[in-house]
C-alpha cells in the first residue's frame, strides 16, 4: 500500500515520461495525458487488484479501459512502471517496429493493452462486455474505463449508458476526466456537453461521485466509496475534475496542450517543475 | 451434368438459427446478442434455452459490436445479431477497431444481405457488405449457400478463433446440401466437375449456377461448378485448379460487382493467370422495393444471366 506521498513522487515520473516521449516524436498528447497522471498512479499502485504479468482475460483481477486513447502516453508509463513491461521501451513511442503505437493496440502485443482505442466513444461499451463477462464468469471483480469529457459527445457512449443501466451492470466503474478542453477549444464552446451532465447519468439510471483528479486523498476516498456502491444494481459514473496539461505552468489553462509536443526550451522548463523520482527512461 | 436432390426449401436465417441452437448446447462459452431482431434472424430458440448467454441489445448496434468485443475478454464467443446493412454499413468504425484490429473472437451474424430482402427496400438491401467486411484484416467472410450450410457453417466459426463475418438471407431456397456437413472455412466445394467454363457462385446465386449449369448442359456445354462460400480467405488453390482447366470463368453473386466474390478472383486471375471472367453482379446500384424474384430477375442475377455470362466467355475464350 503506498501512500499519497509515494504516490505523488510516482506520479511526477509518470508526467517526466510522458513530456519526454511526446518530445522525442515530437508528436502525441501531452495535455490530457499529465491531467489524469494522478488518476492513472492512483490506478494501477493502489485502487486496482491486477496482474502485471498479464493475461488478456482478466481471469479473477481488476481490469480496466482506456477510451480515449490518444492520451496513450500516460497509460503505458503507468503500465511500465507498474511492471507490466520494461521502462526503456518507452524510448520506442511511436516510432516504427514500436509495440507503444500511437493510440493503444493490441496487434503488436504490448502487456496492459487489452483493446485499441482512439477512435472515441468505444470504450464504455467494451468495458459493459468486459463487465458482462465477468458476471457470467463468476468473478467478482471490477471492470473500470476513463473516458474524456469531449468524447461524450460521441453518440455510442449514450447507447452504452442506456445498455448498462438496462442491465444492472453494477461492477463497472467509469471516470470522466473533466478538464472542459478538446481540440478545437472548450468543451462548452465546440459542443456544450452540460453543467447538468449529472443529472443526465443520474437520469440514465447510473450513481454518480465526484473527485479531484489533481488530489490523492479525494481519488482514493471516491474510488473506496465507488468500490462500495458496487453490486447495489446500477453502474457508477465518477465525474473527476482535472485540467489539462496540470501541474506545467504554460500548459494549463487551455485547450493549447491538447496534441502538441513542447519544443526543447519547453521541454526543459517543464521538467524543471517535475522532480525526477524514479529516473528517467 | 449432376442432379441435386431439394431436400425441401428454407430460409438461411433459419439454418443460422438451428446452429445457434445447436452451439447453445456445445459450447457453453457461446452467447448471443441482438439488436431487436430475435423473430427475424430465427434466435428465439437460443433464447428460450439459454436465457443467461443472451442479450437483447435495443436498436443500438455499435453499441452491441464493441459490448461483443468486451466480452471476448474473458473467454466468451459472442454472435452479434442483425440485419447485414446494421451489421457492416452502420457499425464500420465499431467493427474495424473493436474487432478486427483488436483481433477478437466476435461471429458477426448478418441475415436480410443483399436484393432478397424484398419490399423494404433499398435501404435494407445492402449489396457492399462483402467488400466493407473482407477488405478488414484479421476478417474472415462467409456467405452459404442454403439451410443445411448456413447451419453447419454457423457451428463451425465457433471453433475458429478470430473476427468472422457470417453473411445469410432472408427467403427461402432451395435446400441441397447434406445435413449435418462438416464445414471447412476457406473449402471450396466442387459441385459439378466440368471442362468448358468455371461458374464459381457464392450464397444464393449457388442454386441459381446449377439451374445454369443443367440449361448450359442441353446446349452441350459442360460447366465446373463450384461453390465458394467463403470469400475470404479465397481458395486460390481451387479456383485457379479449376480455370487451368476449363480456361474461363463466370462469377455469380447477390452483391455489388465491386468489391464482392467477382472482384476477389479477378485480382487472383491479374496476379497468377489473366484468365477471361465474366460477373453476375449488381452493376453499381442500389436496389428497391419489390419481391425477391422480381429484384432477382431486374437485376439480372438469374440462372438465365449466367447462362448468358457463360456464352460470352466462352466465346472470348476463343
Amino acid at each position: 500500500m503506498a501512500n499519497t506521498e509515494q504516490l505523488q513522487a510516482i506520479s511526477s515520473q509518470i508526467r517526466r515520461d510522458i513530456l519526454r516521449m511526446v518530445h522525442a516524436v515530437k508528436s502525441g498528447h501531452p495535455g490530457g495525458s499529465l491531467g489524469c497522471a494522478d488518476f492513472f498512479t492512483a490506478m494501477y499502485f493502489q485502487v486496482m487488484k491486477h496482474n502485471p504479468s498479464f493475461n488478456m482475460d482478466a481471469t479473477e483481477e481488476d481490469v480496466f479501459f482506456l477510451s480515449n486513447g490518444h492520451i496513450s502516453p500516460v497509460f503505458y508509463s503507468a503500465l511500465a512502471r507498474s511492471g507490466y513491461f520494461e521502462v526503456s521501451e518507452l524510448n520506442t513511442f511511436r516510432k516504427i517496429n514500436s509495440r507503444l503505437q500511437g493510440h493503444p493496440a493490441t496487434a503488436e502485443h504490448l502487456p496492459g493493452v487489452r483493446i485499441a482505442s482512439g477512435s472515441l466513444g468505444q470504450g464504455i461499451s467494451v468495458a459493459a462486455g468486459a463487465a458482462l463477462a465477468k458476471k457470467l464468469n463468476g468473478d467478482k471483480h471490477l471492470v473500470y474505463a476513463l473516458m474524456g469529457d469531449g468524447e461524450i459527445q460521441e453518440g455510442q457512449n449514450w447507447e452504452a449508458f442506456m445498455f448498462a443501466a438496462h442491465q444492472k451492470i453494477d461492477n463497472l466503474i467509469v471516470t470522466i476526466d473533466f478538464n472542459g478542453q478538446q481540440i478545437d477549444g472548450s468543451t462548452q464552446k465546440v459542443m456544450g456537453i452540460g453543467a447538468d451532465i449529472e443529472d443526465k447519468m443520474k437520469a440514465f439510471g447510473w450513481l454518480v461521485l465526484h473527485m479531484d483528479g489533481h488530489n490523492f486523498e479525494s481519488i482514493l476516498t471516491t474510488m473506496a466509496e465507488a468500490k462500495n456502491v458496487c453490486g447495489n444494481g446500477k453502474p457508477v459514473f465518477i465525474m473527476m475534475k482535472t485540467e489539462m496539461g496540470y501541474p506545467v505552468d504554460f500548459m494549463m489553462g487551455s485547450h493549447k496542450w491538447h496534441g502538441v509536443s513542447p519544443n526543447d526550451a519547453e521541454l526543459e522548463n517543464a521538467l524543471g517543475q517535475l522532480t525526477e523520482t524514479l529516473g528517467d527512461y | 451434368m449432376k442432379t441435386f436432390e431439394i431436400q425441401n426449401t428454407k430460409d438461411t436465417r433459419s439454418g443460422f438459427g438451428e446452429g445457434l441452437h445447436e452451439l447453445g448446447k456445445q459450447n457453453e462459452r457461446v452467447v448471443a446478442l441482438c439488436a431487436d431482431l430475435i423473430g427475424s434472424l430465427k434466435m428465439d430458440a437460443f433464447i428460450k434455452d439459454y436465457p443467461n448467454r443472451f442479450f437483447q441489445m435495443g436498436i443500438a448496434e455499435a453499441n452491441m459490436i464493441s459490448v461483443a468485443a468486451g466480452l471476448t475478454i474473458g473467454g466468451h464467443i459472442p454472435f452479434t445479431g442483425t440485419f447485414a446493412n446494421f451489421s457492416t454499413g452502420r457499425v464500420y468504425d465499431q467493427i474495424r477497431q473493436s474487432v478486427a484490429y483488436s483481433n477478437k473472437n466476435v461471429k458477426i451474424c448478418a441475415s436480410h444481405a443483399g436484393l432478397t430482402l424484398g419490399e423494404d427496400g433499398a435501404t435494407h438491401q445492402i449489396l457492399e457488405d462483402i467488400g466493407l467486411m473482407k477488405m478488414l484484416p484479421n476478417m474472415v467472410v462467409i456467405n452459404p449457400c442454403d439451410f443445411n450450410q448456413t447451419k453447419a457453417a454457423t457451428i463451425a466459426i465457433a471453433d475458429y478463433e478470430g473476427p468472422v463475418y457470417l453473411r445469410f438471407g432472408r427467403p427461402t431456397v432451395p435446400n441441397f446440401t447434406p445435413v449435418d456437413q462438416n464445414f471447412e472455412i476457406g473449402k471450396a466445394i466442387m459441385l459439378n466437375e466440368g471442362a468448358d467454363v468455371s461458374i464459381f457462385a457464392t450464397g444464393h446465386l449457388v442454386w441459381k449456377a446449377i439451374e445454369a449449369g443443367h440449361i448450359l448442359a442441353e446446349k452441350g456445354i459442360n460447366a465446373e461448378i463450384i461453390n465458394i462460400h467463403t470469400i475470404k480467405p479465397l481458395d486460390a488453390t481451387a479456383i485457379l485448379a479449376s480455370v487451368a482447366k476449363t480456361g474461363c470463368a463466370v462469377t455469380a453473386e447477390e452483391h455489388q460487382m465491386n468489391g464482392g466474390l467477382g472482384d476477389s478472383i479477378c485480382q487472383l486471375f491479374a496476379i497468377n493467370n489473366p484468365t477471361p471472367l465474366e460477373m453476375v453482379a449488381v452493376n453499381d446500384s442500389f436496389g428497391e422495393s419489390g419481391t425477391p424474384d422480381q429484384l432477382m430477375e431486374k437485376y439480372g442475377l438469374t440462372a438465365n444471366a449466367i447462362v448468358e455470362k457463360a456464352m460470352k466467355v466462352i466465346a472470348r475464350k476463343n
